[in-house]
């Protein structure tokens, strides 16, 4: 996986409750057989209008936001498919990190295997990130060694994340490799259960 | 202090646990489908890794095949490439697949059950989040990404923290005209569609009890929708009987010790959970979804919430949000909402019972000239059973669109999608914008409520129907 320790970037604000992985990415797309390339696709049905020009009103069109790599929305995003082409189009976007109230599990699992961070921090703290990124040019660095989260003035707030998934993100780690050396045990566990079932 | 149904399976499945970092889970069973493995086979030969446990894996074809025209090459070319790279996958891993002209193709959460793949006290895996419908077997049944699918096929196992659990206790009966899909509204309505995040939900209670093992994986399925890891009920003799003789339950002396293990899977008495929700089952009624999100539901004899009502600005802009999206107006009676097209199908609701449910209501009846009804059936297993009751014919008379299985239009990855405004009464499990095609509205109802919206031509209280 893309490590990730200290990230600083435009932030873009999206704050509205349960987006779903339908919105991330819609299904018309999901039928490539690549990892790569989804971008394009993201958030396409509000990025783009039924004809196909760029909705001007929508966040990621508007050229103050051109480059963000930090998404702030609200609660249970990433909600619904465990489609993992939603963290694949955010990141390939040029997203680094999410900031909301709460993740959808699948989502956060699928995130973290792809060196995008979610970042939990409390509702009212994410709503003054979502203002401030609603207002000027809002900058942020997320900092995962630290477990911080801060602007150019201040530190904003501490975020936690599982210690295990903090470290393989740290360090960028493959996680199969990681569990492919307990071939032994594996091999025993199989063993024990066929014994069993005879 | 007793044990949960979800302590028991994961003590059975741990195959290591290391200080401080999430369990090495063993997982029975891997179940595949089209569109989220590509991207894990190839992972593996770029790697080089085998499949462990090809006998433990099992693939069919059903988020993007077509419903109809199956003789004909699949006109759509995107879709039929992946549909032969699982084929190139399996083959050259040795993954039975069960294809599309195979008699046991099917949606793969309806098929892991009707084949008797899905037991008791297993941990089963799927790169699509509904995999919580095996769940209803006593199973720990959890939705995985392409990542994870990759893991599951490289080594059987998984890296995974214990969910915390949920106990959801339904009280008393069900009244009549209130079924599965009600109830799992009803707890969406009660608990938010993040509700039961992080947590394992354990349905007990009278009310789960007296379900049918359909309604039962219609429960669990909608678990996903409350935001939970899974959803499980505890086994009993309704489990077992379901799954005695399916084709790859165990046989003789193996299926009698399978039945003495799984009964003592249940959860004991004692056992504590980290929350309990408790639901009155008579509070309950047919509901109606009439927003963008499954927790924005009603009783359909209730009328469009006002989001000047909702409790926070926050959701208030999101009612606001869903209800533009929906072309509706606050303080419209749900009953007097018309549809375009009715959806009888999906993992949620494409069972046999299910179109039984549905055709009891049809039965005599003329679909409402302006609506465009379908159902589509959960797998072949299915359709021959509801072709061996004639339940076809009562559906063809009516009008409705009798199809091939698969998803279909629960999430229009093939060419059954919804129009740009059109309106549709749908047995699937979520209403979320442009999921049944761009600009399309989705109301998530049970089979009874679809098939009586398709009649009526709006939405109707189906407990005063007149069955005919």
């Amino acid at each position: 996986m893309q490590p990730f320790r200290v990230h600083t970037g435009l932030v873009a604000p999206l704050y509205r409750p349960n987006i779903d992985t339908d919105q991330i990415v819609p299904k018309q797309f999901l039928k490539r057989i690549e990892r790569t390339g989804f971008g394009q696709f993201l958030f396409y049905d509000w990025r783009y209008l039924p004809d196909g020009r760029p909705d001007p009103s929508f966040v990621l069109n508007m050229p103050r936001y051109r480059g963000a790599s930090v998404l702030v929305a609200g609660r249970n995003f990433g909600c619904g498919s465990s489609r993992e082409h939603a963290p694949w189009a955010l990141a390939d976007y040029g997203f680094r990190a999410v900031i909301a109230p709460s993740f959808a599990d699948i989502f956060a699992n699928n995130a973290i295997k792809n060196g995008l961070l979610p970042v939990v921090l409390d509702e009212e703290i994410v709503q003054l990130i979502a203002t401030r990124a609603e207002q000027s040019a809002y900058t942020l660095t997320i900092d995962l060694e630290q477990g911080e989260v801060r602007d150019p003035n201040a530190s904003l707030a501490r975020f936690q994340i599982d210690p295990f998934a903090r470290h393989c993100l740290l360090n960028g780690l493959d996680e199969i490799a990681l569990t492919l050396q307990h071939e032994t045990l594996i091999a025993a566990y199989e063993e024990r259960r066929r014994r069993r079932d005879l | 202090m007793g044990r949960t149904l979800l302590d028991k399976i994961w003590e059975e499945h741990v195959v290591h646990q290391p200080v401080g970092a999430p369990a090495l889970l063993y997982i029975d069973l891997h179940l595949v489908h089209e569109v989220t493995s590509p991207q894990a086979f190839d992972g593996l030969r770029a790697a080089g890794r085998r499949v462990r446990r090809p006998d433990l894996t099992v693939a069919t074809v059903d988020h993007n095949v077509p419903t109809a025209d199956r003789h004909l090459p699949i006109a759509d070319q995107v879709a039929a490439q992946q549909i032969a790279a699982l084929r190139r996958n399996c083959r050259e891993f040795g993954i039975t697949l069960f294809d599309i002209d195979s008699a046991y193709q099917g949606i793969v959460h309806v098929i892991g059950p009707e084949l008797g793949l899905t037991q008791p006290g297993m941990t089963i895996v799927c790169g699509d989040s509904h995999t919580s419908t095996h769940g209803a077997f006593g199973a720990l049944a959890f939705g995985i990404g392409t990542s994870e699918v990759e893991h599951v096929l490289a080594t059987q196992c998984l890296p995974q923290r214990k969910p915390r659990t949920m106990a959801v206790r339904v009280h008393g009966e069900l009244p009549p005209g209130v079924a599965a899909k009600d109830l799992a509204l009803g707890i969406i309505r009660a608990i938010g569609t993040d509700g039961a995040t992080g947590h394992v939900i354990e349905y007990m209670g009278p009310a789960v009890r007296a379900l049918s093992m359909e309604g039962r994986m219609t429960l669990c399925n909608m678990s996903i929708e409350a935001g939970a890891r899974a959803g499980m009920i505890s086994p009993d003799e309704k489990t077992f009987a379901y799954l005695r003789g399916r084709p790859f339950a165990p046989q003789g002396a193996a299926w009698e010790a399978a039945v003495r293990r799984w009964s003592e899977l249940a959860s004991d008495d004692k056992a504590s959970f980290d929350r309990v929700v408790d639901i009155e089952a008579r509070t309950l009624a047919p509901f109606v979804t009439w927003g963008t999100s499954p927790g924005q539901v009603v009783a359909v004899t209730e009328r469009v919430p006002d989001p000047a009502q909702a409790p926070t600005e926050t959701e208030r802009r999101a009612a606001e949000r869903a209800l533009a999206y929906m072309g509706l107006a606050p303080g419209m009676p749900i009953e007097e909402i018309p549809v375009d097209r009715v959806f009888i199908g999906s993992c949620t609701n494409a069972r046999l019972e299910d179109l039984r449910a549905a055709a009891a209501v049809v039965r005599g009846y003329r679909v409402h000239p302006r609506v465009r009804a379908m159902v589509v059936p959960g797998s072949q297993q299915v359709k021959r059973a509801a072709e061996a009751e004639q339940l076809d014919q009562v559906f063809r008379r009516a009008g409705f669109e009798w199809r091939d299985p698969g998803c279909s239009m629960c999430l229009g990855m093939n060419a059954d999608t919804l129009q740009p405004g059109e309106r549709c009464a749908s047995t699937s499990n979520r209403n979320f914008e442009g999921r049944q095609g761009r600009g399309g509205r989705t109301h998530l109802v049970s089979p009874m409520m679809a098939a009586a919206a398709a009649i009526a031509g709006h939405f109707i209280d189906v407990r005063q129907w007149k069955f005919k």
